[in-house]
C-alpha cells in the first residue's frame, strides 16, 4: 500500500505519521530542503523514521494518482525527475497570503505578511527597518510578534473590528491561549485601519494609512502619510488548490470538497490542511492525522483527531463562507493601479478588456494578459475574479480559469523534454 | 560559502536563501520588469508571486526566495525577460 | 407591429461561425448567432492562430487557403481593430537528407498550385533564425504565412457583425429544427423557438453531435491538440518554424500521438510550441508523453528553449471530416440547412474564405472557390 503525500507542513507530517503508523509505504514529497512548511519555519521537524522523505521535490503534473516528481535546487534546469504511482494520495499543500491590490503594492519594500515573518523567523532577517504590518485576521499578530523582536513595527492595523478573531478558528480550537502569547501586541492594534496607498519612486518610502467603514470603503477625511521603509501586507489565504484541480478534486467555496476523513471527489485522493480551509496548524495536523489514516485504511480510525477536526472544521466552513472580503475595497484603486504583477496589468487594462466584450474568465485573461505570467493567476485570480464581477453585475463565469494549471509549478522545456514517464523499477 | 552577486563577492551562512542574502544586504529590489521597467524583488516569499527573480549561473527566472546558493554560484540582476546565457 | 425574425441564425460563435455572421451581415442579411456558451470560448480559443499555406498540398484546402489569403486584408480593414496580425512568414526545416528531399519535393509541387514556397540555404535559414539548431540541413521559406490573436479576432468579427444589427446569443443552445414542408423554418432552443429562414451549424468538433440534433447526421470528430507555452521572452523567434514532417501529422487519420513540430513567437513575447494531433475523443486530460513529445522536439529545433521555463499547456479539439476536407454548403436533405465546418487546424486561416463561400452561396453569387469538395453531400460526410 503505497501512500504519497505533497506537503510537509503540519497536515502533510501528520498525515505521514498516520499513514506509516498504519503500516503503509510511505512518500513525503515537499518542495523545501526542510520539514515543518510555513508554519514550522526556523524549528526542526521530523517525520516517523519509516517515511521515505523527499526535500527540494515538487509535483509538477498528475495523471491520476501517478505524480510527476522534479527534485533539485528550485528553479534550476538540472532537476532529477520520477514518477511516482500511488495508491493512495494525501495533498495536504497548503496556502499562501491573499493580499488586496491598491496603489504602489508592486513597490519593492511592500512584502506579504507572510514573507516577512518567514524572514524574520527561519532567516533573522528583517524586511525593513520602520515596518507597518497591515491588513486582516489574527495571523497579523504572530507576524508583529516575530517582526519586533528584531526591528521596529510603527503600527499594527487590523481592517475589521476584532471581533473577526474571536470567530476564527483558531478562537474555536482553543487556541486563545495560543493568541495570548501574542496579547502583549493587542493594546497596539489599531483596528478598521488599513494602508490604502504606498508611496515611493523605486522601494517604498512612505504609506497612506486611513480609517475604514465597515464595507472597507476610506474616511477620506482620515487618510494619513507616515514614513516606513517596509509593509507587511496580508488579508487572509489562499489555497494552493492546483494538484488538487488537475487531479479533478471537486471545490466547494473555493476548497477542496472532503468528508469526515478527509477523502475528496476522487477516490484514493485525500486532502488535510489548508486547502480544506483556513483552519490553523492546529486542525491541519488533526486532518492530516484523519486523512493518512484513511489514505492507509489503518484498522483504527484516530478518533481523537476525528473529533478535533469535526470540530474545528464547522467553524472553518462558516467561516469561510461568512466572510467574503468587503467591496469597499475596490474603491482604494485608481485605473494606474496594478492587478496582474507579472504582466503589469493595471485596472484601466482590466476595465478596456471589459469593454471590448471579455465576458468570461478565460476571454478576460487572453484579451487583458492578466495571469498569463510566471505566477499564472496565483497572486492576482481572486482579485481581477472579484473585480470583474463587480463591474459585470454578475458572477464572472468560468473564473475557474484562473485556477486552471495542467503544470503545477513551471519547469524548464528541457527537463519536460526529458522527464521519465514511467515509475522506475523496483528492484 | 562564497558567491558573488552582480560581480561582488559575498560570504553566505548555510541555510539562507538567495532573498534573504540579498535583504540583509540591504537590497530590496534586484529585477526589472519586462513591460515598465519597474523594479521588483520579493513579494510573497513562498514562491508562489515569481517577482523575486535573479540569474543564476547565466539561467534567469531562479526564485531568489526559494533557491539556496551553492558554493560558487554566480548571482546577477535579472532585467526583464531574458534569454539563457 | 410586425416581428422582424432573423434570415440567418448561426449556430456556434467561434471564428468560423464569426465569419459567417460578419459576411452574411455584409452582404445585408438579418443575422442572429447563438452559442450554448460564452461567445468564442470554444476551439477558437485554444488555437495558436495560424494563417498558413505552407502546411498545404496542393489541392482544394490550399485553394481555399490561398483564397482566404487573398480576402484577409479587406476583411482587417472591416474589422478596424488590432488583431495581432503579423505577416511573419513560415520557415520548414528539414534536419535530415531525407527530410529535406521531401520537402523539396513538396515545396516544388506548392509552387504549381501558386504558393510562394522559397527554396533557401541553411546559411540563410541561420541567418533568418539565429536560434535555428545548426543542423539544418535543408529549408524553405514562405512568406505568405501568418499569426493573428484567435481570441481577438473571433470576438472583433462578433463586433463588426453586430454593429451592421446581428444579434449575438450566448448561452443559448440550439435543439433541433422545425420544418415546413420539408426545408427549415425555425431552430427550436433552450430559449423559444426562433423562426428563420436558414441555418448555419458552425460548432465545429460538436457539428456532428448538431447535426444530430438537427435531424440531419454529418460526421465529424474531434482531432485533440495541444500547445506548450514558454514564459515571456525577448525577441526569439521571427517566423513560424517547423519541422518538416509538419504535412505528414495533419493528413494522418491515425489514431495514435502524432507530433510535428510548429514553434513561435507571440507579440506578448512567449513561445508556442504545437502541435500535436490525437484521437482521444473530447478526453481533456493531461497525458504528459503529449507536452513531452512537444518540448523534445522544440528542444532539437531551438537548443536555447531547453533552458527556459514553459508555463502551461493548452489545448482544444479541432474538428476534421474522415477525408480531412473542410465542409461548406447546404446539406441536401434540408433546404435552408447548411454546414460550415471540419476546418481541423486551419479554422481560423480559413475563416475568411468559409465566410465568403458560405454567403456566395447562400446568396446565389458567383463563389469565390469551386464548392464541389466541400459539398456536404460527399463519401464519408453524409450517411
Amino acid at each position: 500500500m503505497r501512500v504519497v503525500v505533497v506537503g510537509g507542513g503540519p497536515a502533510g507530517l501528520a498525515a505521514a505519521d498516520a499513514a506509516a503508523q498504519a503500516g503503509a509505504d510511505v512518500v513525503l514529497v515537499d518542495s523545501e530542503p526542510r520539514l515543518g512548511g510555513q508554519y514550522h519555519r526556523g524549528t526542526e521537524q521530523h517525520a516517523d523514521p519509516r517515511v521515505r522523505h523527499l526535500p527540494q521535490s515538487t509535483v509538477w503534473a498528475t495523471e491520476g494518482r501517478r505524480l510527476h516528481v522534479r527534485t533539485g535546487p528550485a528553479d534550476s534546469p538540472h532537476r532529477t525527475g520520477q514518477v511516482l504511482d500511488a495508491d493512495a494520495v494525501v495533498l495536504a499543500t497548503g496556502a499562501h497570503d491573499h493580499v488586496v491590490p491598491f496603489p504602489g503594492w508592486d513597490l519593492p519594500g511592500v512584502y506579504t505578511a507572510g514573507a516577512a515573518q518567514t524572514l524574520a523567523k527561519a532567516q533573522g532577517v528583517a524586511v525593513g527597518e520602520r515596518v507597518v504590518v497591515s491588513g486582516t485576521g489574527p495571523f497579523l499578530l504572530p507576524v508583529a510578534t516575530s517582526l519586533v523582536k528584531i526591528t521596529r513595527v510603527v503600527a499594527l492595523l487590523e481592517a475589521n473590528g476584532l471581533g473577526g478573531w474571536a470567530r476564527h478558528p483558531w478562537a474555536a480550537a482553543g487556541k486563545l491561549g495560543e493568541l495570548a502569547g501574542y496579547a502583549p501586541l493587542l493594546p497596539r492594534v489599531r483596528t478598521r485601519t488599513a494602508v490604502v496607498a504606498a508611496h515611493g519612486e523605486d522601494r517604498v518610502t512612505a504609506v497612506t494609512v486611513a480609517r475604514l467603514n465597515p464595507d472597507w470603503s476610506i474616511r477620506e477625511d482620515t487618510r494619513r502619510r507616515i514614513a516606513v521603509d517596509a509593509v507587511c501586507v496580508g488579508h487572509g489565504f489562499t489555497p494552493r488548490l492546483d494538484l488538487a484541480v488537475s487531479i479533478g478534486c471537486h471545490l466547494v467555496n473555493g476548497f477542496v470538497r472532503v468528508d469526515a476523513t478527509g477523502a475528496t471527489s476522487v477516490p484514493g485522493v485525500y486532502a488535510a490542511g489548508e486547502i480544506t480551509g483556513i483552519g490553523g496548524a492546529a486542525l491541519a495536523a488533526a486532518e492530516g492525522t484523519v486523512a493518512g489514516a484513511a489514505a492507509a485504511r489503518a484498522p483504527h480510525p484516530p478518533l481523537n483527531a476525528l473529533r478535533a477536526v469535526r470540530r474545528g472544521r464547522a467553524f472553518a466552513a462558516a467561516l469561510a463562507a461568512a466572510h467574503p472580503l468587503p467591496s469597499g475595497r475596490h474603491t482604494w484603486l485608481t485605473p494606474d493601479t496594478t492587478l496582474c504583477r507579472c504582466e503589469e496589468v493595471t485596472v484601466r487594462d482590466l476595465d478596456a478588456a471589459l469593454t471590448r466584450g471579455a465576458a468570461d474568465g478565460r476571454t478576460l485573461k487572453l484579451t487583458s494578459r492578466a495571469g498569463l505570467g510566471l505566477c499564472q493567476g496565483r497572486v492576482c485570480g481572486r482579485e481581477v475574479t472579484a473585480l470583474a464581477t463587480a463591474r459585470l453585475g454578475h458572477p464572472l463565469p468560468d473564473a475557474e480559469a484562473f485556477h486552471r494549471r495542467p503544470f503545477a509549478t513551471p519547469l524548464r522545456l528541457g527537463e519536460l523534454a526529458d522527464t521519465p514517464l514511467l515509475p522506475e523499477e523496483d528492484p | 560559502m562564497r558567491i558573488t552577486i552582480d560581480g561582488e563577492p559575498h560570504d553566505v551562512p548555510p541555510n539562507r536563501t538567495l532573498a534573504a542574502v540579498l535583504i540583509a544586504a540591504g537590497r530590496q529590489s534586484w529585477r526589472t520588469t519586462r513591460t515598465n521597467d519597474r523594479p521588483r524583488g520579493v513579494f510573497c516569499g513562498i514562491g508562489v508571486c515569481f517577482d523575486c527573480l535573479l540569474v543564476v549561473n547565466g539561467v534567469p527566472d531562479v526564485r531568489a526566495c526559494q533557491r539556496f546558493p551553492a558554493d560558487g554560484d554566480v548571482v546577477r540582476t535579472q532585467h526583464g525577460a531574458e534569454l539563457p546565457e | 407591429m410586425r416581428v422582424r425574425y432573423p434570415d440567418v441564425v448561426v449556430v456556434g460563435s467561434g471564428v468560423i461561425g464569426a465569419a459567417c455572421a460578419e459576411a452574411l451581415s455584409a452582404a445585408g442579411l438579418r443575422v442572429t448567432v447563438l452559442d450554448r456558451g460564452p461567445l468564442g470560448a470554444g476551439t477558437s480559443a485554444a488555437g495558436e492562430g495560424n494563417v498558413l499555406v505552407s502546411d498545404k498540398e496542393p489541392g482544394p484546402e490550399l485553394d481555399l487557403a490561398l483564397a482566404s489569403l487573398l480576402l484577409w486584408p479587406a476583411l482587417l480593414d472591416r474589422l478596424g481593430v488590432d488583431v495581432e496580425w503579423d505577416a511573419k512568414g513560415g520557415l520548414v526545416v528539414a534536419t535530415s537528407p531525407d527530410a529535406a528531399k521531401a520537402l523539396a519535393e513538396f515545396a516544388a509541387s506548392q509552387r504549381t498550385a501558386g504558393v510562394d514556397a522559397r527554396p533557401i540555404t541553411p546559411t540563410e535559414a541561420l541567418d533568418r533564425e539565429p536560434h535555428l539548431t545548426r543542423a539544418v540541413v535543408g529549408a524553405v521559406h514562405y512568406p505568405q504565412d501568418a499569426q493573428l490573436q484567435p481570441v481577438l479576432v473571433t470576438k472583433a468579427l462578433l463586433a463588426t457583425a453586430a454593429s451592421r444589427g446581428t444579434t449575438l446569443r450566448p448561452g443559448v443552445r440550439a435543439l433541433g429544427l422545425r420544418r415546413t414542408a420539408g426545408a427549415v423554418s425555425a431552430v427550436v432552443t433552450d430559449d423559444g423557438d426562433l423562426p428563420c429562414g436558414a441555418v448555419v451549424n458552425a460548432c465545429g468538433p460538436w457539428a456532428g453531435e448538431t447535426a444530430t440534433a438537427f435531424d440531419a447526421p454529418i460526421t465529424v470528430l474531434p482531432r485533440r491538440g495541444v500547445v506548450l507555452v514558454t514564459a515571456a521572452l525577448p525577441p526569439t523567434v521571427r517566423h513560424k518554424v517547423y519541422d518538416a514532417d509538419y504535412v505528414g501529422a495533419v493528413a494522418s487519420g491515425d489514431a495514435d500521438l502524432q507530433v510535428s513540430t510548429v514553434v513561435e513567437s507571440t507579440a506578448g513575447g512567449t513561445v508556442l510550441i504545437g502541435s500535436s494531433r490525437e484521437r482521444v475523443g473530447f478526453d481533456a486530460s493531461l497525458r504528459v508523453e503529449v507536452p513531452r513529445a512537444l518540448a523534445k522536439r522544440a528542444v532539437a529545433l531551438f537548443p536555447v528553449l531547453a533552458d527556459v521555463p514553459v508555463l502551461r499547456a493548452y489545448g482544444g479539439f479541432r474538428p476534421y471530416a474522415p477525408d480531412h476536407l473542410p465542409i461548406i454548403g447546404p446539406d441536401p436533405r434540408t433546404p435552408g440547412l447548411w454546414h460550415t465546418t471540419g476546418h481541423e487546424g486551419a479554422g481560423i486561416g480559413l475563416a475568411a474564405a468559409t465566410g465568403r463561400l458560405l454567403t456566395d452561396l447562400l446568396t446565389g453569387a458567383e463563389p469565390v472557390v469551386d464548392p464541389t469538395p466541400f459539398r456536404v453531400d460527399r463519401p464519408g460526410v453524409c450517411p
